[in-house]
């Protein structure tokens, strides 16, 4: 972690509750994951339909105009900010789960940008509620200029959430900007003792919120920098996918595509459960333009039927990584 | 301040929409999903997505693309047949107060009236709205829309079909005299037109050398046709007497008084749904409000009467 820097004048560390790491869980979670070994040798010789839970979908989404209390960038990369923490007032929804996603749409925009854009949900305290952005496209990089007191429209929280089992070990696995759902799930977790990271990343480290994930749980950065870098991030996720998978664990992935397809092949191979969150271009965030879909496998229907395809808003964004389908079309 | 925005349309004693604003097919997917964001029962109408006989997968990704004041869509009618709607959705909506509109979309006439007659059986479906912007697969793939006969042959087979449910015609702006189009399926027997449906269009990215829709051409959208829409139902309005439904770019109260200016009876809310999906419900309550400070007492009065 020697790429770790502090952002100069402004630490993003000061946007999370952060934790002092607790040496006495360390020692108990020992303790309680050989007593977790032995539930699971039961269960997994016991097969059930639980093995793949039914992603259930929550339906409390409202639509509100929330105001900005501040937009804080993450590092720079030649000289310019390009990952921000976007603050908002916290809305008044009655519950969230980590994976779940927003849609956001600023205020100011005329009608020469009509959509909004998704978001996965960072954070949410009783004081805001946080989003993680890299400015990419024509629309991020116009919220890049966002600042406190303006007012951006939020509807959701939207789609359904990553599997959450106290008890079982379970492995996170982020690419780059796909670590921002995993803020809010370490955060949320009962246990996060049960939960270990590894993290592959191409920007600075400072440009992510890995410090307030790694504050809490164990885990590892990989910065790729060059094309060996890639192949002994893969390496090590093939370790601990096997690792995982041979304590019946949870393999749970977020980030680009070719890097979910990755996880996917590997989770595969080591016969884990694992379960990948998608990203696509979206226009609604409701589950009605059609505009997310991505192929599924027929025995997962939509709307009683197996279409062979879902659409990502509202069947997903997180789905069993044996149910999709990621090839190019 | 309730004002009474009931809208009877002429040739139609019996159908009646409580006020002059729906939302368009393909952008309000099937009602229940914008459920959470409002009271759908306040709507004058939902156009529910295109219905076909069977599912339908529809185009490869990527389907949608962002364009100034637009957006380009190829979905390819992904859906889940008509079977499926009325067992899995059309139960959810409140179809008692408020009327459905089933899009239907077929490639060959027969097809068409086997899809109309499913529906005109279901009490929960107030009128069916035909999709004649498809390709004729038995005659060459010409597109009904674009061919006055053939637009003629579907609205004449989906008629025979659909009982008491009136039969609205949506038609393609892609064509060199849509007033023709209107006048053939007007003597074909319509009982309304919808008026316009997507310019056809497309985007290309420079760096990657590759077409924004993995379909190359698709269907714009959005405030950029909102001109081409007004013109159209400016010109079709004048050609037929039946009703006409204007579509094309509605994004405030403003633009739908512009459409019942030019001749609209009713307006059809699309893209504008994906601005935020709160978006119909407060458009019904903003029309209402505009109507109010412009003292517009009697819509009838200011359809159509555009002093050109």
């Amino acid at each position: 972690m020697s790429d770790y820097v502090m952002a100069g004048d402004i630490a993003p560390r000061s946007l999370f509750i952060s934790y002092p790491k607790n040496v006495q869980l360390r020692a108990c979670a020992y303790a309680r994951s050989q007593l977790r070994l032995i539930v699971m040798r039961i269960r997994a010789s016991h097969p059930s339909a639980s093995r793949y839970p039914k992603v259930t979908l929550m339906t409390n989404e409202q639509c509100t105009t929330l105001k900005v209390l501040d937009n804080v960038p993450f590092g720079q990369i030649a000289g310019e900010h390009l990952f921000f923490a976007l603050r908002l007032e916290r809305p008044t929804w009655k519950s969230w789960q980590p994976g779940q996603f927003v849609m956001v749409r600023p205020s100011g925009w005329a009608l020469d940008m009509l959509w909004a854009r998704p978001f996965s949900i960072c954070r949410v305290s009783n004081r805001d509620l946080v989003l993680f952005f890299q400015a990419v496209g024509r629309g991020t990089r116009r919220m890049a200029s966002l600042k406190s007191g303006d007012e951006v429209l939020v509807w959701g929280p939207l789609g359904n959430s990553f599997e959450m089992e106290p008890d079982t070990p379970t492995l996170l696995l982020a690419g780059g900007i796909g670590i921002a759902p995993f803020v809010g799930y370490v955060h949320t977790h009962p246990r996060p003792w049960n939960l270990h990271m590894e993290f592959g990343h191409r920007m600075p480290l400072n440009c992510y919120p890995y410090e307030s994930i790694n504050e809490k749980i164990m885990g590892d950065a990989h910065h790729e920098q060059k094309p060996e870098d890639l192949a002994a991030f893969i390496d090590c996720m093939d370790k601990r996918i096997e690792e995982f998978a041979g304590q019946n664990g949870l393999v749970l992935a977020c980030g680009p595509t070719p890097f979910l397809r990755t996880v996917q092949q590997l989770s595969q191979k080591h016969n884990a459960r694992c379960q990948l969150s998608l990203e696509t271009r979206m226009a609604c965030g409701v589950g009605a333009c059609l505009g997310c879909v991505t192929k599924v496998s027929d025995d997962m229907q939509v709307n009683g039927v197996a279409a062979g395809r879902a659409q990502v808003c509202n069947h997903g964004p997180v789905f069993w990584a044996h149910q999709v389908n990621l090839s190019e079309d | 301040m309730y004002m009474d925005m009931r809208l009877n349309l002429p040739g139609l004693p019996d159908f009646s929409f409580k006020n002059p604003i729906l939302t368009a097919s393909g952008t309000f997917g099937y009602g229940v999903e914008f459920a959470p964001y409002g009271d759908l029962t306040t709507l004058g109408g939902i156009v529910v997505k295109g219905l076909s006989l069977a599912p339908r997968a529809g185009n490869p990704m990527p389907r949608i693309a962002e364009t100034p004041c637009g957006m380009l869509n190829a979905v390819g009618l992904q859906n889940s047949g008509v079977e499926s709607f009325i067992t899995e959705k059309l139960p959810k909506l409140p179809w008692r107060e408020l009327p459905v509109i089933a899009n239907i979309y077929a490639c060959d006439p027969g097809e068409f009236a086997e899809l109309t007659g499913v529906l005109a059986r279901e009490q929960g479906i107030a009128a069916i709205e035909v999709n004649i912007s498809c390709p004729n697969v038995k005659e060459g793939g010409i597109l009904f829309g674009q061919d006055a006969r053939q637009a003629a042959r579907v609205t004449e087979a989906v008629k025979r079909m659909a009982g008491d449910k009136p039969v609205i015609i949506k038609l393609s702006p892609n064509v060199t005299d849509i007033t023709t189009i209107a006048k053939a399926v007007e003597d074909a027997g319509a009982d309304m037109l919808s008026c316009i449906n997507t310019l056809s269009g497309m985007g290309v990215d420079i760096r990657t050398r590759k077409p924004l829709l993995a379909n190359v051409i698709g269907g714009l959208s959005g405030p950029a046709i909102k001109p081409v829409a007004l013109r159209c139902v400016w010109q079709v309005s004048r050609a037929v007497n039946i009703p006409v439904i204007g579509i094309g770019g509605i994004a405030s109260a403003e633009d739908v008084l512009e459409f019942m200016l030019v001749g609209a009876h009713a307006v059809q809310v699309g893209t504008a749904n994906f601005l935020r999906p709160d978006f119909s419900f407060r458009l019904v309550q903003e029309f209402e409000q505009l109507l109010q400070k412009m003292n517009i007492t009697d819509l009838e009065e200011f359809r159509g009467s555009l002093k050109a």
